[in-house]
């Protein structure tokens, strides 16, 4: 049989040489006329965002798109949906085509849920009589009967990404693309988005996922690809393509630098410098501490109100443990870098590799960033004084009690 | 399965899908009817801004023009005369002006889904529509009042909208897709319609600028189709053909090439919006 979507050596290529991401006439009319003094042509800058991209999908089939901010994800969307054009390279699909790379697209702040249930329905390919006969479903799955007939811009966060959601789970096209969309909402929506999502693909349509979120991806798909750098790394089973995802950057040890790692863009006026375990390795039982030392970088040395977030996150991107100063309501002013702040978590967590993410602000502004960049393996053990640990599968060893009215005591 | 969608890079000059554009009809029709919706929407007066708005324009250029300059109209009662020409001139301005922006202002749904984009501009003439038709009853209501009857060439209204139409897609779309490369645009435009305003007889009939200037009266689309449109209505004069031979050669003109500009950059919009 042949495969539903075949994507064969795409490349895409994006200039960056502009000023501007849009010319304006002057710039355009001052560039020709300068052009003869320059001499030679000019080089524009240029990159590659794809390159020599190739797989297939077969019909039925669940793909995770998995890779790093800036890896390429977003751009191959652009591309299978026809927003953008490849550099190069050729795609075939066959089927209907939907695809889903923002949740309320085209809504208008000023339209009723009603209208605009009809406005993204066409805008996402669906017919008015597709519409109206999916319209009482869409509606109680968003749960919004009530606010029907109220202009959406008095609609609460939760609501709008419920109706916008909604209609686009709704859409029954052979081929579906979806991008990140379960980034927003509640957990409890989040659970049910993937259901819905689980739902359509037992119905045999193929759909190609894209998220962060890498237990949705653990949860729905079947197949999975890792980009990187605009490449594709490997073409393999969920697990695998999610171990290597995880595995591709982190560091690990007692003492490890964070200066160098990739961050989230926010100004970096303090960041995290290092940090240091003080008991290594780290032994189910025997309380996570560590210290952190912090940098300022730019001409502010003092930092009122200091915040950090600290997270331990398993392989599937689900975060176990939280940790912030405001929590124990304890407050920092980092005023010199020589301070060193201590941490002492319990620790009750299945033995098993985890990932650490900092995050810090001053006064609600935030500074520092890092996602999961640095791996911690908690060493065998548990309360129970269970010898098969393998079968424990809690990602919590608390103590527990089991008793019966006929247990002696 | 019976699609199959084809994706790769093109060159040149691509041909119009029609066949696609007809899939998508519905869009069209959701997009102009939700630029109608939201006009009004959260204003006290509503639709009757579509009656005010020409009324308004009427009376001040019937005082300004009609009273004190003394402006000749062809033999019809001034407000009647200006009134005429005031409508399709707002209908093919307030084209030009949606239109232009309706691209860039539209970005987020170039850049986040796939539909035939020519749509866009073309729901911003659709919804325009409304307009003239409500400008058209408050004529009627006119022609009562000042006891003009309707002549036989009224058969030729139908014709010059569609004219006044092409014409205002062919200049829209070319606006919209220049305005996604060049910001520029957005901020000529309001002068560019002011001035061709006056260069357009709306306020004043084209005998006040025969000579000299008069062939390049020919060559602006909406004269012949304005001075077509006062005979049409009041059957007082008989209708210029000629001009109005140009007007549907130039406006063809600039609908085609509109077209075949729009298909050629088309594909960078989400590259560069």
């Amino acid at each position: 049989m042949k495969p539903i979507i075949s994507v064969s050596n795409i490349f895409k290529q994006y200039e960056i040489g502009r000023k501007s991401s849009y010319g304006s006439l002057r710039e355009e009319i001052m560039q020709t006329l300068a052009a003869p003094f320059r001499g030679g042509k000019e080089k524009q800058d240029s990159v590659w965002a794809l390159r020599d991209i190739s797989f297939d999908v077969k019909e039925g089939e669940v793909l995770g798109i998995v890779g790093r901010n800036g890896a390429g994800k977003s751009t191959l969307l652009k591309i299978l949906s026809r927003i953008t054009e490849p550099t190069s390279g050729r795609i075939e699909m066959r089927g209907r085509v939907a695809s889903l790379l923002e949740v309320g697209t085209g809504f208008h702040p000023e339209l009723t849920g009603r209208e605009n249930i009809f406005l993204n329905g066409a805008l996402l390919g669906m017919s008015s009589a597709e519409i109206k006969a999916k319209f009482d479903e869409i509606v109680a799955f968003a749960e919004i009967e009530k606010f029907l007939d109220t202009p959406v811009k008095r609609y609460s966060s939760g609501m709008y990404v419920r109706l916008a959601f909604a209609v686009a789970a709704h859409l029954e096209p052979e081929i579906l693309i979806i991008d990140e969309v379960l980034a927003v909402g509640d957990s409890v929506f989040q659970k049910k988005c993937i259901d819905k999502m689980i739902e359509v693909s037992r119905k045999g349509r193929t759909i190609l996922f894209v998220s962060h979120n890498l237990a949705a991806v653990k949860a729905l798909c079947t197949k999975a690809v890792l980009l990187s750098a605009g490449e594709l790394k490997l073409n393999a089973s969920v697990q695998d393509i999610l171990d290597a995802y995880v595995g591709e950057s982190q560091l690990s040890g007692r003492e490890i630098d964070l200066t160098g790692l990739k961050r989230h863009g926010y100004p970096n006026e303090l960041i995290f410098e290092k940090i240091t375990f003080l008991d290594f390795p780290i032994v189910f039982g025997r309380p996570i501490r560590f210290k952190v030392r912090l940098k300022s970088t730019g001409s502010k040395n003092a930092f009122p109100d200091i915040d950090f977030g600290i997270a331990i996150t398993d392989k599937n991107n689900n975060t176990l443990i939280h940790c912030s100063n405001r929590f124990i309501s304890r407050r920092f002013d980092h005023v010199s870098d020589d301070e060193e702040y201590f941490f002492e978590i319990e620790n009750i967590i299945n033995p098993n590799v985890y990932y650490l993410t900092f995050f810090i602000r001053s006064r609600d502004e935030i500074q520092d960033w890092i996602t999961n960049a640095v791996k911690i393996e908690i060493e065998d053990g548990n309360p129970y004084r269970y010898t098969d640990t393998k079968q424990i599968q809690g990602a919590i060893l608390p103590k527990f009690d089991i008793t019966s009215t006929r247990t002696a005591i | 399965m019976s699609e199959v969608i084809v994706i790769e890079p093109k060159k040149g000059w691509i041909p119009v899908n029609l066949r696609e554009i007809w899939k998508y009809r519905e869009l069209l029709y959701f997009l102009a009817w939700r630029d109608i919706k939201v006009k009004y929407k959260q204003t006290a007066l509503g639709i009757i801004w579509a009656v005010l708005q020409p009324v308004l324009a009427m009376l001040i250029f019937t005082v300004l023009f009609g009273r004190f300059a003394g402006m000749p109209s062809d033999g019809a009662p001034y407000p009647i005369f200006v009134y005429i020409g005031l409508l399709p001139w707002n209908y093919f301005a307030a084209v030009l002006g949606l239109s232009t922006n309706s691209l860039v202002s539209g970005a987020n749904l170039i850049s986040k889904v796939y539909f035939p984009r020519i749509i866009i501009p073309a729901s911003s003439a659709i919804a325009a529509l409304l307009d003239l038709v409500i400008g058209s009853v408050v004529l009627g209501v006119l022609m009562v009042y000042y006891g003009v009857h309707l002549s036989s060439g009224i058969l030729l209204v139908p014709v010059l909208i569609f004219i006044t139409l092409m014409n205002a897609i062919g200049f829209g779309i070319w606006f919209s897709a220049l305005n996604v490369r060049y910001r520029d645009i957005q901020y000529a435009i309001p002068f560019l319609i002011q001035i061709w305003m006056f260069a357009t007889p709306v306020i004043y009939p084209k005998t006040l600028l025969e000579g000299q200037w008069g062939w390049l009266l020919l060559l602006n689309p909406m004269s012949g189709v304005i001075e077509a449109f006062r005979p049409a209505v009041l059957g007082h004069l008989p209708i210029p053909w000629q001009a109005l031979g140009i007007s549907t050669a130039v406006g063809l003109f600039v609908f085609l090439s509109g077209i075949f500009y729009f298909r050629r950059v088309e594909r960078h919009f989400a590259d560069v919006i």
